[in-house]
């Protein structure tokens, strides 16, 4: 009766109802969300974990653009048949320096998590251009203008920058360099070509994505991302039992 | 439009659209080498479209004070046609990405007409712009009947309706354009995220402006749910949508937290989208229009109370069983499926009420399409939420998710629940706005309510076909114990239920087109008062006293 009586006084008053209404409705936020940036578990180390080359970067901002995410996920899940059609389980740290992440709510087609060296860059060249050439019965559309459009580079320094602001261990070198490593990366014979290198680490993939190293176009960048997917680190690969915190 | 306008109101209109169109132009000055200066163009030739019709009215005679003695109508009017347009528009573009999948060329060539650009024109439009728009509407209709009150001036409620229509234009021409920031259902830019927290506040405060006048001392249960909708709406905007702009010249912008803190942080809004603008705002709607046009009382008050706290606590704490099985810990995982089934009691407690409130009225049910609208829509209500509970629950998320079950699940609530009650609202709505004393066509409401649930039925039977096909495929073993399906035989598996689905969208979008004739020819009628209007004015004891107010 309390209640109901209690109630039947609060809807008399239109700002203690709406404080009410906030104060009930922001418990499940703070409960489930703010814990996330104070437990260390909920995010495994992985120091030698690499950051996206500015090409890389505007790679993932064509597969943004696109609307990959719609149909494509990138979050392989601690199930028995998602290990073993898309390979191990992702961790949280593997998307760490994803703003935003891409980890996708449906999979019309397959998971992309760790698609990485899986195909060459021709294939994925081929599959983008026009997907039914190498797959016949894929229903995803053809991207033909992704060689066609060239990659612009001019504002990929104000992106690094906005991400080192975020907290991306971006150095400033990188960013002084965005624009040239993003033309360099995809120019294995251009003089600039090494500095990427020495910046993002030996393994990167440095060659013409799209096999034109004259030109440097979007079909470059998104490979490149493509390439890159689940390579970033190998926290994953080198200890499972580690890398299972906060999983069963 | 214009000439319901006090001078002022008017002088003060056009300062705001003239300053909207500079801000356009700035954008386009700044962004010229990006795609910000496109939609600085667009906010231009938009605050420029106003600023001409206001110009056009400025000098027609001011509305005189007789206007206190009725309540403000003419934005509602306005909303009710553009949630109708944004309908025909969005449901259109549905079914054109739903043939998408069945038959993958229907591109053009073209980036704009690719699957991932159209979708989110799709859910945007219906979300925002259909929902949006409806829920403007029917809530500035209720606010002021159930308060008894009229609005406090004439010209926020209409910088509300145009401002986040603007919002909306500004998200679907972004998506073809190629500017997201690819968070579901939050995927405008940083300056429309902006542009909407300042349509957003002046919005709260018209509705509690509106409520401070109220000549009842009790606030109505419909209220509380508006209320509900407008503050958390607000609340999961800002947060979901923090980011940092690369530059003020660049369209492009990072959200500021990453990886698992961004998963959770996209389906504690994603999911509470679907709580607050697609379940609260909507049962507002429900408990106004419903026992109206029933001409019952709600079946029970106290049903009323523990439902609305129910889904304002609960609902907060389940968006994460979007993330089973994900990186995401999984004591955040065990949380949002405990919660998620929890939240089946306020909401069957928010269906019941409803179904119950029209014991003594089947009758009518069964006459008038009208209120079937209604009826069929707390039924899906009902069934949506139990599907939701029960795909919440772990082991039968781990089947259900990435499937085509969850837009099975999406469209049973978003065509059975969302559609199907603002259908129904918007035809009890439509003759009283307009002063008519039906609808033009009560036999197309009919042929509307049938073509609507059919389409429904048939869309949700395929996916439920479909995601649990997937699903199954996806986890089959041979005896050997290797996977029996590659990915490409699920995809092949699908294609029968996605025409299906396309026929069944297609259905929906001929009931929405029959609709909206319906409406269009019931405003061409001529005006014929019914009766039962006679009291639909709000208490005007304090008719000198307003005079005063357009200063606020």
């Amino acid at each position: 009766m309390s209640i109901f009586g209690a109630h039947y006084n609060l809807e008399r008053h239109s700002i203690g109802l709406a404080v009410a209404v906030v104060a009930v409705a922001s418990i499940g936020g703070l409960f489930e969300i703010a814990p996330l940036f104070t437990i260390d578990e909920t995010v495994e180390s992985a120091p030698n974990m690499r950051v996206y080359t500015p090409l890389e970067l505007a790679g993932r901002n064509i597969y943004i653009r696109e609307g990959c995410y719609a149909c494509h996920s990138q979050m392989i899940r601690t199930l028995r048949d998602d290990v073993e059609r898309y390979g191990h389980y992702s961790l949280a740290v593997e998307s760490q320096y994803d703003h935003p992440m891409l980890w996708g709510s449906k999979r019309t087609g397959p998971d992309l998590a760790r698609v990485g060296g899986k195909y060459s860059d021709q294939w994925h060249v081929a599959h983008l251009d026009n997907p039914r050439h190498v797959v016949p019965e894929s229903i995803m559309p053809s991207y033909t203008w992704l060689l066609r459009n060239e990659q612009k580079t001019d504002d990929l320094g104000d992106q690094l920058r906005a991400l080192q602001r975020l907290g991306v261990p971006y150095t400033d070198d990188m960013i002084a360099h965005a624009a040239k490593d993003a033309s360099a990366q995809a120019n294995p014979n251009s003089e600039a070509a090494s500095g990427v290198s020495e910046r993002y680490g030996n393994d990167t993939n440095i060659r013409a994505f799209d096999n034109n190293s004259h030109k440097l176009t979007e079909m470059d960048a998104l490979v490149a991302y493509l390439q890159i997917l689940g390579k970033l680190t190998d926290a994953a690969e080198k200890d499972p039992a580690n890398a299972g915190a906060g999983h069963d | 439009m214009v000439s319901t306008l006090t001078k002022n109101e008017r002088h003060f209109a056009f300062i705001i659209s003239v300053s909207v169109a500079m801000c356009g132009l700035v954008m386009a000055a700044a962004g010229r080498n990006d795609l910000l200066g496109t939609h600085g163009f667009i906010v231009f030739f938009f605050a420029l479209g106003v600023t001409f019709i206001l110009a056009r009215g400025y000098y027609d005679p001011e509305p005189g004070d007789e206007r206190f003695s009725a309540y403000y109508d003419e934005p509602i009017k306005a909303g009710i046609i553009l949630a109708m347009s944004w309908a025909v528009f969005a449901m259109f573009v549905g079914d054109w990405v739903a043939w998408l999948l069945a038959y993958p060329e229907l591109t053009f060539d073209e980036p704009w007409a690719s699957f991932g650009r159209l979708r989110p024109v799709h859910t945007t439009g219906i979300i925002f712009g259909f929902g949006g728009n409806a829920l403007i509407a029917t809530l500035f209709h209720v606010m002021q009947r159930t308060a008894r009150a009229r609005m406090p001036d004439q010209l926020s409620p209409w910088f509300v309706l145009i401002g986040y229509n603007l919002f909306c234009v500004l998200a679907v021409t972004g998506y073809p354009l190629g500017i997201t920031q690819s968070k579901e259902y939050a995927e405008p830019e940083w300056y429309a995220d902006i542009w909407l927290v300042i349509v957003w506040v002046t919005y709260l405060a018209l509705y509690l402006r509106t409520l401070a006048r109220r000549q009842e001392p009790h606030i109505y249960v419909a209220n509380w749910y508006f209320l509900a909708f407008i503050l958390v709406v607000a609340v999961l905007h800002i947060v979901n949508n923090l980011a940092l702009p690369i530059s003020l010249s660049s369209a492009k912008s990072f959200p500021i937290f990453s990886g698992v803190q961004d998963a959770m942080t996209q389906w504690w809004y994603g999911h509470n989208a679907v709580a607050f603008f697609l379940t609260a705002g909507f049962l507002g709607m429900m408990y106004y229009y419903l026992p109206t046009r029933a001409k019952r009382p709600i079946f029970s008050y106290r049903l009323s109370i523990i439902s609305f706290w129910g889904i304002t606590f609960l609902y907060m704490w389940a968006g994460s069983h979007h993330l089973h099985y994900t990186a995401l810990p999984q004591w955040v995982q065990t949380l949002g499926m405990s919660f998620s089934l929890m939240l089946l009691v306020p909401s069957w407690a928010s269906a019941g009420n409803a179904l119950l409130t029209l014991n003594g009225a089947w009758h009518r049910v069964r006459d008038d399409a009208t209120l079937r609208f209604m009826m069929v829509a707390a039924v899906f209500y009902g069934v949506s939420t139990f599907e939701g509970s029960f795909l919440a629950i772990r082991p039968v998320n781990s089947l259900s998710h990435y499937t085509d079950w969850t837009i099975g699940h999406v469209h049973a609530g978003a065509l059975g629940w969302v559609a199907l009650i603002t259908f129904g609202a918007i035809y009890s709505l439509v003759p009283i706005l307009w002063k008519r004393d039906r609808i033009y066509s009560p036999a197309l409401v009919e042929v509307h309510f049938w073509l609507a649930l059919a389409g429904t039925l048939i869309y949700v039977f395929a996916m439920w076909n479909s995601g649990i096909v997937q699903g199954l495929m996806w986890r089959t073993y041979t005896a050997s114990g290797t996977l029996a399906y590659s990915f490409m035989d699920s995809v092949v598996a699908m294609h029968p239920y996605y025409i299906a689905r396309a026929i069944g969208g297609l259905l929906f979008l001929v009931g929405t087109v029959i609709g909206f004739y319906n409406i269009w020819m019931t405003i061409r009628t001529p005006i014929n008062i019914p009766r039962d209007l006679a009291s639909d004015h709000p208490v005007t004891e304090h008719a000198g006293a307003p005079a005063a107010e357009p200063a606020e």
